[in-house]
């Protein structure tokens, strides 16, 4: 579910495309001196080929059209945006923008360029082709996945150039996490794509049968091969504008190459076969194999500790007077009541679903800010522990009684009895519902555990309600809170345990405001303390039982310098500009 | 002579397997230590526990026992043997309840060891479920729809098919064209729908009516195709066209004449499609159509063998496969002695 319902997860990119061929260098008009940012890694040595594992074929190279992580993780190699998030730090920090300002009232950037920049064709870069980015983005027709991010208080940003290397943007109201809309927005070339942009043509431009040299961007890359069903091949672009503290041009690399592994554990095998030099997004079990061999193997496996990922228990809360659904509707009074709730999170094994579910490679949660995002996480949130005494006296309390064989039933003597959905292709939801199910039958509830297609189970929890509780997890794209607003707010999309549109308890409506508030502050300490309310209320009023988060698992080869994970996506080629072969 | 006498002991091997593996895999809550789902949160993939007689300090025991397992230090998420924790095994224990058949309730079994101590003599798996107890119950319902699919599809097989190559003509390519039909068919998203219209809970009943009737349903056409080719053939021997110069009734060919020369088919399709249909629970479950956590099957046990980190860590995890070869083995036999015997007697 992760992938498809956040629609609000800061995309993130690095940089532009690129194409070679004819470098059209001579321009005429004068050009300003270049003014490089100057990186603090290690300085690396040039050269070299570096390759990586891609899940599927990309489908695009255009980054404003791209929706799947493939063909993003290929993209943010060949472009750049304004302002880019830090994996490391997890803060902002100037890119193609070298600086910025903000109006008192906060309602505006303005953002100076950097001069003497140039595309991977050889182009200048300046505000226009800013302004062109922002128009493609915001083009309502053209369905852009960014659109939503840069659309603040319901209106689009607007955009205003000053001068060549000048550009402001107006938002509607002051908007916490402004300068982090920016990430993932990749500045595209005005001189490539204007023309095909009037024409109405945009979205079949920079498919993945463009010709290497029509494609060009901001980014450490530009593309030089596509071959179907095998791999794509970046180049270095030799006019990116980054520097190293030795005054090296980054990036170090001569060339990257992602190849089609279309499975996880295929994947793993071509990285231990020495195929592939980085390698992200596998399982613990994955890892503890890998773990075995990485002394004589010549890699090295890293746990990064708690990713951003969320996995949680919810119940049908919605409304279902609409549904005629009326054996789930009974089954309502139990869930409505927060001391089943209660009742059943005090039952929950996590230390259990840790140990089992991730081989010891994850972390308990009690609510939703993993311990990974430090910016953000309450340290006050109590981790209680397990204590089925504590459920049962909280079942007995609001009326349950068991009968003699120990069945639980409720006040008028029904048999405490639900399923638990979740899709059948997430390995470790399937676990924690079977481990969860054993917990609940220690109180005597009788749940079953019904597994679904991804689709399938899409299709109940947003459309026809029909299910009782079920497992889901959430990634969140971005560390800051407002990337978390459709989950919280009453009206969210992935509001998923009442997607009626509008609180129906005091909690919900208290969190609606501290969520919409959060979006408008703009000092940090203010914020926090409004998100560390928001996730009192996940741990005291259940809208959703927080389970547990899993780990960041990497590995590469020795041979790669710089290496330097984060726990934000991407999660290993975030400096790829930086990484080279030793 | 000697040959005939290596057939009939090979049969008889194969009879007396069989009628084993189904006596256990029916009794499974007897012969199993363990129910289904019982789970040992501290022992995730227990390495098999092997019955000892002699312990560390060579000391003879009368009754059997087995050592108890601790995590090993140097090796995590790895076991060693604790010798200091004996268990003694014990026959016909009180333990956990279980149905014989479906509906008579029972705790006996026919062995077990006192806790804490666990006997895992095939392994335990991710969540520490006791793989040997998995594998009983799993067959309960996996080799009966498995067979009783199978035998489904080769029956519509056998009448359709029989009925197009005998008649041939139009009819013939009605039905072989639909059986085509059939076999283009987006079968994925008829499960899909099928799963749809089902109530959000199915029951163990209901599951295991669905295997057998989807799998065995959707599978008729590969069958039948070939049916209609023997009797297509078969209906142009010289022996067949006599019998029917002579008057005989189409009943009394079928029977006599044609479906003896499609029998080798008809047994090698059964063969080869039990073991392919217990294979295709596993995209059934997929879909929300198959078994569910936490119940056992055949499907759910292998699919688990895709998995890159049990090829290279759990060799235990192979052991129900390495089971069902003898079993599948002795279907064969079965299945080549019936077909010899038939060519005999048609003779």
């Amino acid at each position: 579910m992760s992938k498809k319902l956040h629609k609000w997860r800061p995309v993130i990119a690095c940089g532009v495309l690129l194409l070679s061929g004819f470098v059209a260098a001579f321009a005429s008009h004068t050009r300003s001196p270049e003014e490089l940012a100057v990186t603090d890694n290690t300085p690396g040595r040039e050269g070299g080929n570096l390759v990586v594992a891609l899940r599927s074929e990309p489908k695009t190279f255009n980054p404003a059209l791209v929706e799947d992580d493939p063909s993003r993780e290929v993209i943010d190699c060949l472009n750049a945006d304004l302002i880019h998030i830090n994996r490391d730090t997890l803060k902002t920090e100037p890119a193609l923008a070298k600086s910025w300002t903000v109006s008192p009232d906060g309602k505006q950037y303005t953002l100076h360029l950097r001069h003497g920049v140039r595309f991977s064709d050889g182009q200048p870069f300046n505000a226009d082709d800013v302004v062109f980015s922002f128009q493609v983005y915001l083009d309502e027709k053209l369905h852009s996945p960014q659109r939503d991010l840069l659309v603040v208080g319901d209106k689009p940003v607007a955009v205003q150039k000053i001068d060549d290397y000048t550009v402001r943007f107006s938002l509607a109201q002051p908007y916490a996490a402004a300068e982090r809309i920016f990430d993932g927005v990749a500045i595209l070339p005005r001189h490539l794509l204007e023309n095909a942009y009037q024409e109405g043509k945009f979205s079949e431009v920079w498919s993945t049968s463009a010709p290497p040299s029509q494609v060009a961007g901001l980014g450490p890359f530009r593309l030089k091969e596509y071959v179907p069903g095998q791999r794509v091949v970046l180049e270095k672009n030799p006019f990116y504008w980054k520097q190293d503290k030795a005054g090296n041009r980054l990036p170090y690399l001569a060339q990257l190459e992602f190849l089609f592994v279309p499975s996880e554990d295929a994947q793993v095998i071509r990285f231990e076969a020495g195929d592939t030099d980085i390698l992200s997004r596998f399982s613990a079990e994955n890892f503890a194999v890998l773990q075995k061999e990485q002394a004589v193997k010549g890699y090295h496996v890293s746990d990064l500790g708690a990713s951003l990922e969320y996995n949680f228990l919810f119940f049908n809360l919605n409304d279902l007077s609409s549904k005629a659904k009326p054996e789930i509707a009974a089954k309502q009074a139990w869930f409505r009541d927060l001391r089943f709730r209660q009742a059943v999170s005090f039952a929950i094994d996590r230390a259990g679903i840790v140990r089992l579910v991730y081989n010891g490679r994850a972390t308990p949660l009690w609510d939703q800010v993993t311990p990974g995002n430090t910016l953000w996480a309450d340290a006050a949130i109590p981790h209680p522990a397990r204590s089925l005494d504590r459920s049962k006296e909280l079942l007995k309390s609001a009326g349950f009684w068991w009968k003699s064989g120990g069945t639980l039933v409720d006040p008028h003597g029904t048999p405490v009895e639900f399923s638990i959905l979740t899709n059948s292709s997430n390995a470790p939801r399937l676990k924690m519902a079977a481990l969860i199910q054993d917990d609940l039958s220690r109180l005597g509830m009788n749940v079953h555990v019904v597994p679904l297609e991804f689709s399938a189970m899409v299709d109940r929890l947003l459309n026809s309600y029909d299910y009782e509780a079920a497992i889901m997890g959430i990634a969140s794209g971005d560390a800051d809170p407002t990337s978390e607003m459709n989950v919280w707010v009453s009206d969210g999309e992935t509001h998923l345990w009442n997607l009626a549109g509008k609180p129906s308890t005091p909690w919900e409506s208290e969190m609606d405001q501290l969520m919409r508030q959060q979006e408008v502050t703009l000092d940090y300490a203010k914020r926090k303390s409004l998100y560390d309310r928001v996730q009192e209320i996940v741990f005291q009023d259940l809208p959703v039982i927080c389970l547990a988060s899993p780990d960041v698992l990497v590995a590469a080869r020795n041979r790669v310098g710089n290496f330097s994970p984060a726990i934000l996506e991407p999660y290993v080629l975030w400096n790829v500009d930086e990484l080279y072969v030793r | 002579m000697s040959e005939q006498v290596r057939q009939c002991a090979k049969l008889t091997v194969a009879l007396v397997l069989l009628v084993v593996f189904h006596a256990v895999v029916l009794l499974a809550g007897f012969f199993a230590p363990y129910g289904f789902a019982q789970q040992n949160r501290d022992l995730p993939f227990a390495p098999p526990t092997s019955p000892h007689f002699v312990d560390t300090s060579g000391e003879w025991h009368a009754r059997p026992f087995v050592y108890g397992l601790a995590d090993d230090p140097e090796n995590p998420g790895s076991y060693r043997i604790d010798a200091t924790a004996i268990y003694p095994l014990h026959f016909f224990v009180r333990g956990a309840p279980y149905k014989i058949a479906g509906i008579l309730g029972a705790r006996m079994h026919l062995f077990g060891v006192d806790d804490p101590g666990r006997l895992f003599l095939m392994g335990s798996d991710s969540l520490g479920r006791d793989q040997f107890s998995r594998f009983l119950f799993g067959g309960q319902l996996s080799l009966l729809a498995g067979i009783l699919a199978a035998g489904l599809s080769v029956s519509l097989g056998i009448i359709i098919g029989g009925i197009a190559g005998f008649y041939g003509g139009w009819l013939d390519d009605l039905l072989m064209r639909g059986g085509e039909l059939f076999l283009a068919l987006p079968w994925l998203y008829m499960l899909f729908a099928i799963r749809a219209a089902l109530p959000l809970q199915v029951s163990q009943a209901q599951v295991f009516l669905l295997l057998v009737a989807v799998v065995g349903l959707i599978g008729w056409a590969r069958p039948a195709r070939l049916i209609r080719g023997v009797v297509l053939s078969a209906k142009e021997r010289n022996f067949v066209l006599a019998a029917r110069g002579f008057g005989a009734s189409l009943a009394y060919l079928l029977r006599r004449h044609i479906l003896p020369e499609a029998c080798g088919v008809i047994l090698t399709q059964l063969a080869l499609l039990v073991p392919q249909y217990i294979l295709a629970e596993v995209t059934l479950t997929f879909l929300g159509l198959g078994v569910g956590e936490p119940m056992a099957s055949w499907g759910t046990l292998l699919s688990t063998l895709q998995q890159y980190y049990v090829l290279s860590s759990y060799w235990w995890m192979f052991l129900p496969a390495l089971l069902l070869i003898p079993l599948f083995l002795a279907y064969n036999a079965v299945a080549d002695a019936i077909q010899e015997r038939l060519k005999s007697v048609a003779l």
